[in-house]
C-alpha cells in the first residue's frame, strides 16, 4: 500500500504541494489529475524519492521508500526519458538491468513486451528513428519490464493512438489484476474514469476533490439531464436549480442540483410537446474537473 | 555497487563502440605511423619525382675584386647547394633577375680602408633566412682569414685563437639528469604533456556533454530514480575515464611500436633528441598517474556543471571557464618546458587544476625530492574529493532543474534543490 500523509512541498516562497493525503491499495488504481503546473510531477518526483517533502510523510509497504527499492517501482516520466542515440533493446536490457534484472531476464521480457506491443522489428533501431508513438511504447516498456509492483505513470496515453490507448489499458489493467499498486495522471478524464478506483483532483498543490470515483461523483451534488426535442426548450433554461445548460442539435443537457428539479424539467419539457429522449445522467469527470478547477481560473 | 558497474559499463562500452571513438582512435594510430615514416616516405617521393631541391644561383658582384674567390671556395669546401657566380651586371639589372626567379638572389661585396668586409644582399623576399645565415658565416671566415694575414698569423695560430674550451658539467645527486638526459626528457615531456592535455579536455567535456544529454533526454529521471545521482556521476566519471585511459594505451602502444618499427633511420637526428629511443620508465608512469588525477580533476568538474545546463547546446558555453583553466595550465607548463626550475612553476605544481601537467613537466624534468610530487597528487586528490562531495550536491539538485539554466549562478540553486 501506498501512503501519502499530508505531505508538503515548498521550494522558496512557491508551494508546489499542498497538505496532500492518499492512499493506494494493492490491485488498485489511483487517478491524478490536475492542469499543468498543479504539482502531479512534484508529488511523483516526491514519492520516487528524488525530492523530499517539506512536511508529511509518504510510504510504502508501511516503510519510506528507499532507492533499494528500485527494482520494485516503475516510472514512466511525462516526457520521454531514453537515450535518442541507443538501441531499443540495447536500452531496454540497460534499465532493466538498473531495476534489478539479469540481463538474460531482461532480453526475454523484452522480447515477449516488443511482440505484445507489436514493435519487434524496431528492436535493433536507434530510439530517435522511432515515431513519437513507438517511442512511448518503448518508454512503457522500460517501466512494466521488470514487473514492478509500484507503477508511477506520468500521462502514460500522450501520443498514442486509439489502438495503442487498448493495448497499453490493457497491459495496465493485467498488472492491477496481478495485485500492482498504480498510480497514474492524465489529461484525459475518461481514462480516469474508466480505470480508476480513486481519484483526486488537485489545483495549484491543493486536493480539491479526492475520493472514490462514486463518492466523487455523488459528492458533486449535481447531475445532468438530457432532453431530446424537436420542440423549442429555451422555457427550460429559467426553471429553478437548473445549472449551466449545453444545447446540442437533438435538444439539451442540463446541469440540475436535485431529481426534483429533473422531474420538473420532464413536465415543462412534455408541455412544448413531445420528447424523444430523457435520461438522468451522473456527471462526467469531466464535468467536475472543469466546474472545479475552471471556477478557480475564473 | 551492482548500479555502478552497470551504469559504467553503459557509459564504457555505448561509446567504445560508437564510430566516433572507433574512427578517432584510426586515425590517431594511422597519424603517428605515418610521422614516425616520414622521412622514408618523403625519400620514397623525392625518388620518384626525380632528384631534390634545385641548387640556388647567386650572382656575387666583388667590388673589391679579391673577396670573390676565397669566397666560393668557403661554399665549395662545405659543399653547399648554393652556386656562387660572378657577375658584371649592374645591380639594377641582377635586380630585375631576381624579380624574375631566374637566380635567387644576389650579393655586392665591398672592402673599406680598414679591410672590413661589408656585403649587401637581396632577394626576392625577407622571409628566405637559410641563405643570408649561410652566406654570413661564409664571408666570416673570409674576413678572419683576411684579417689574420694582415695580422701575419699562421692558420695553427688562428685555430687556437678560435679553439672552444674543455667544460663539463658535473651534478652531486646522483639521481640528476645530465645535459643530454634533460634533453631527452624535455622531448618525451612535451608530447606526453599534450597527451594529458588533450585527452583532459577532450574527455572532461565529453562528460559534461553526456550529463546534459541525460538531462535533455529525461532518461535522467529514471536513472536517478533507481541509482542514486552521486553513485551516477561517479560511475559514469570512471566509465569515461577508463575509455580515455584506453585510448591512451592504444596510441601509446601504436606510438611505441611505429616508432621502434621506424627505429632504423630514426635513432639519429631528430628524434633522438624526443628521447623517444631510450623511454623512461618513471615519467611514462608519472604521465598516466597524472593523466588519470587531472582527468578526475576535471570530470568532477565538468560532470557539475554539465547537470546545471538543460540543453546541450548549452554545454560548451558552461564549460568554458573550466577550458580555460585547462589551457592556462598548458600554457603554464609549456613556458616551462625551457627553464623548469622556475618559481612560479613550483607554485602552480601545487594548485590544484595546473598541477596535472605542471606538476608533470617538473617531476618529468627535474630531480624533485619525492615530497614534492606525492605532496602534489595528495593535494589534488583532496581537491577531487572536495569537488566530488560538493558537486554531487550540486549534482542532485542539477540534474532535476529545468529552464534556461546557463549561468553559475544555478549552483546556488541546485545545491538548494538537491537538499530538498
Amino acid at each position: 500500500m501506498l501512503r501519502l500523509e499530508s505531505v508538503t512541498k515548498r521550494f522558496g516562497n512557491f508551494t508546489a504541494v499542498d497538505d496532500l493525503s492518499l492512499s493506494v491499495d494493492e490491485g488498485t488504481m489511483y487517478g491524478f489529475l490536475g492542469a499543468n503546473g498543479a504539482g502531479k510531477t512534484t508529488t511523483f518526483r516526491m514519492i520516487l524519492g528524488l525530492l523530499n517533502a517539506n512536511e508529511g510523510q509518504i510510504t510504502w509497504s508501511n516503510s519510506p521508500i528507499q532507492s533499494t527499492a528500485s527494482s520494485d517501482i516503475g516510472y514512466l516520466p511525462e516526457e520521454r526519458g531514453l537515450y535518442p542515440k541507443m538501441k531499443v533493446e540495447e536500452q531496454l536490457i540497460f534499465l532493466g538491468q538498473l531495476r534489478g534484472m539479469s540481463r538474460s531476464s531482461a532480453k526475454n521480457e523484452l522480447k515477449k513486451w516488443l511482440e505484445r506491443m507489436e514493435i519487434s522489428h524496431y528492436a535493433g533501431k536507434k530510439v530517435e528513428e522511432l515515431s513519437k508513438g513507438n517511442q512511448q511504447k518503448i518508454q512503457v516498456i522500460a517501466s512494466l519490464l521488470h514487473r514492478p509492483r509500484l507503477l508511477i505513470l506520468d500521462e502514460p496515453f500522450s501520443g498514442l493512438d486509439p489502438v495503442n490507448v487498448e493495448l497499453l489499458k490493457n497491459a495496465i489493467i493485467e498488472f492491477r489484476n496481478d495485485g500492482a499498486t498504480i498510480v497514474f495522471s492524465s489529461h484525459r478524464m475518461d481514462h480516469v474514469e474508466e480505470l480508476c478506483e480513486q481519484l483526486s483532483i488537485i489545483h495549484h498543490g491543493k486536493q480539491i476533490v479526492n475520493g472514490t470515483l462514486r463518492d466523487v461523483k455523488r459528492s458533486f451534488g449535481k447531475q445532468n439531464v438530457r432532453i431530446h426535442s424537436d420542440y423549442d426548450l429555451s422555457a427550460l433554461e429559467k426553471v429553478a436549480g437548473v445549472g449551466s445548460v449545453q444545447r446540442s442539435i437533438e435538444g439539451a443537457v442540463f446541469q440540475v442540483e436535485s431529481e426534483d428539479v429533473a422531474e420538473t424539467l420532464l413536465m415543462e419539457a412534455l408541455k412544448a410537446g413531445p420528447i424523444r429522449h430523457y435520461a438522468i445522467e451522473e456527471p462526467s469527470l469531466q464535468d467536475i474537473f472543469i466546474e472545479k478547477v475552471g471556477k478557480q481560473y475564473a | 555497487m551492482r548500479e555502478f558497474m552497470i551504469i559504467f559499463r553503459q557509459a564504457f562500452i555505448t561509446k567504445a563502440k560508437s564510430k566516433s571513438f572507433i574512427i578517432t582512435t584510426i586515425i590517431m594510430v594511422a597519424a603517428l605511423f605515418l610521422f614516425a615514416n616520414i622521412s622514408k616516405l618523403t625519400g620514397t617521393f623525392k625518388s620518384i619525382t626525380g632528384g631534390g631541391d634545385e641548387a640556388a644561383v647567386i650572382q656575387v658582384i666583388d667590388q673589391s675584386g679579391r673577396l670573390f674567390e676565397p669566397f666560393k671556395q668557403q661554399f665549395e669546401a662545405n659543399e653547399s647547394e648554393i652556386t656562387i657566380e660572378k657577375s658584371d651586371q649592374t645591380e639594377q639589372t641582377l635586380a630585375e633577375r631576381v624579380e624574375a626567379e631566374e637566380i635567387d638572389g644576389f650579393l655586392t661585396l665591398t672592402l673599406n680602408q680598414t679591410n672590413m668586409i661589408h656585403a649587401n644582399y637581396t632577394s626576392k623576399s625577407m622571409l628566405d633566412y637559410m641563405y643570408p645565415m649561410m652566406i654570413q658565416d661564409a664571408l666570416q671566415s673570409v674576413q678572419t682569414a683576411l684579417k689574420a694575414e694582415e695580422l701575419s698569423l699562421s692558420g695553427e695560430q688562428v685555430s687556437t685563437l678560435f679553439a672552444p674550451i674543455q667544460f663539463d658539467q658535473h651534478a652531486v645527486s646522483s639521481s640528476a639528469k645530465s645535459q643530454e638526459e634533460l634533453n631527452q626528457a624535455r622531448g618525451l615531456v612535451y608530447v606526453l604533456m599534450f597527451l594529458i592535455y588533450f585527452a583532459v579536455i577532450m574527455y572532461a567535456s565529453m562528460i559534461a556533454t553526456e550529463v546534459a544529454t541525460e538531462k535533455s533526454s529525461r532518461v535522467m529521471e529514471i536513472l536517478i530514480s533507481s541509482v542514486s545521482p552521486v553513485k551516477h556521476m561517479f560511475a559514469k566519471v570512471a566509465g569515461i575515464g577508463t575509455l580515455g585511459l584506453l585510448q591512451m594505451i592504444i596510441i601509446g602502444a601504436a606510438g611505441f611500436t611505429a616508432f621502434k618499427m621506424a627505429a632504423s633511420d630514426l635513432t639519429e637526428g631528430f628524434f633522438s633528441a624526443f628521447g623517444f629511443n631510450d623511454m623512461n620508465v618513471g615519467t611514462l608512469f608519472y604521465a598516466i598517474v597524472f593523466f588519470l588525477l587531472g582527468y578526475f580533476l576535471y570530470a568532477t568538474l565538468a560532470a557539475l556543471l554539465g547537470s546545471l545546463v538543460s540543453r546541450t547546446e548549452d554545454v560548451q558555453q558552461m564549460i568554458l571557464p573550466m577550458t580555460l583553466l585547462i589551457v592556462a595550465a598548458f600554457l603554464i607548463a609549456v613556458t616551462g618546458l625551457g627553464n623548469p626550475e622556475m618559481t612560479y612553476l613550483k607554485v602552480a605544481s601545487f594548485v590544484p587544476f595546473f598541477a596535472p601537467l605542471v606538476m608533470f613537466l617538473r617531476v618529468g624534468m627535474l630531480d624533485l625530492p619525492v615530497w614534492e610530487p606525492v605532496l602534489s597528487i595528495g593535494i589534488m586528490l583532496l581537491t577531487i574529493l572536495v569537488l566530488g562531495t560538493f558537486g554531487a550536491r550540486i549534482y542532485r539538485g542539477g540534474v532535476l532543474m529545468y529552464g534556461p539554466s546557463r549561468s553559475l549562478k544555478d549552483v546556488k540553486k541546485a545545491i538548494q534543490l538537491g537538499k530538498e
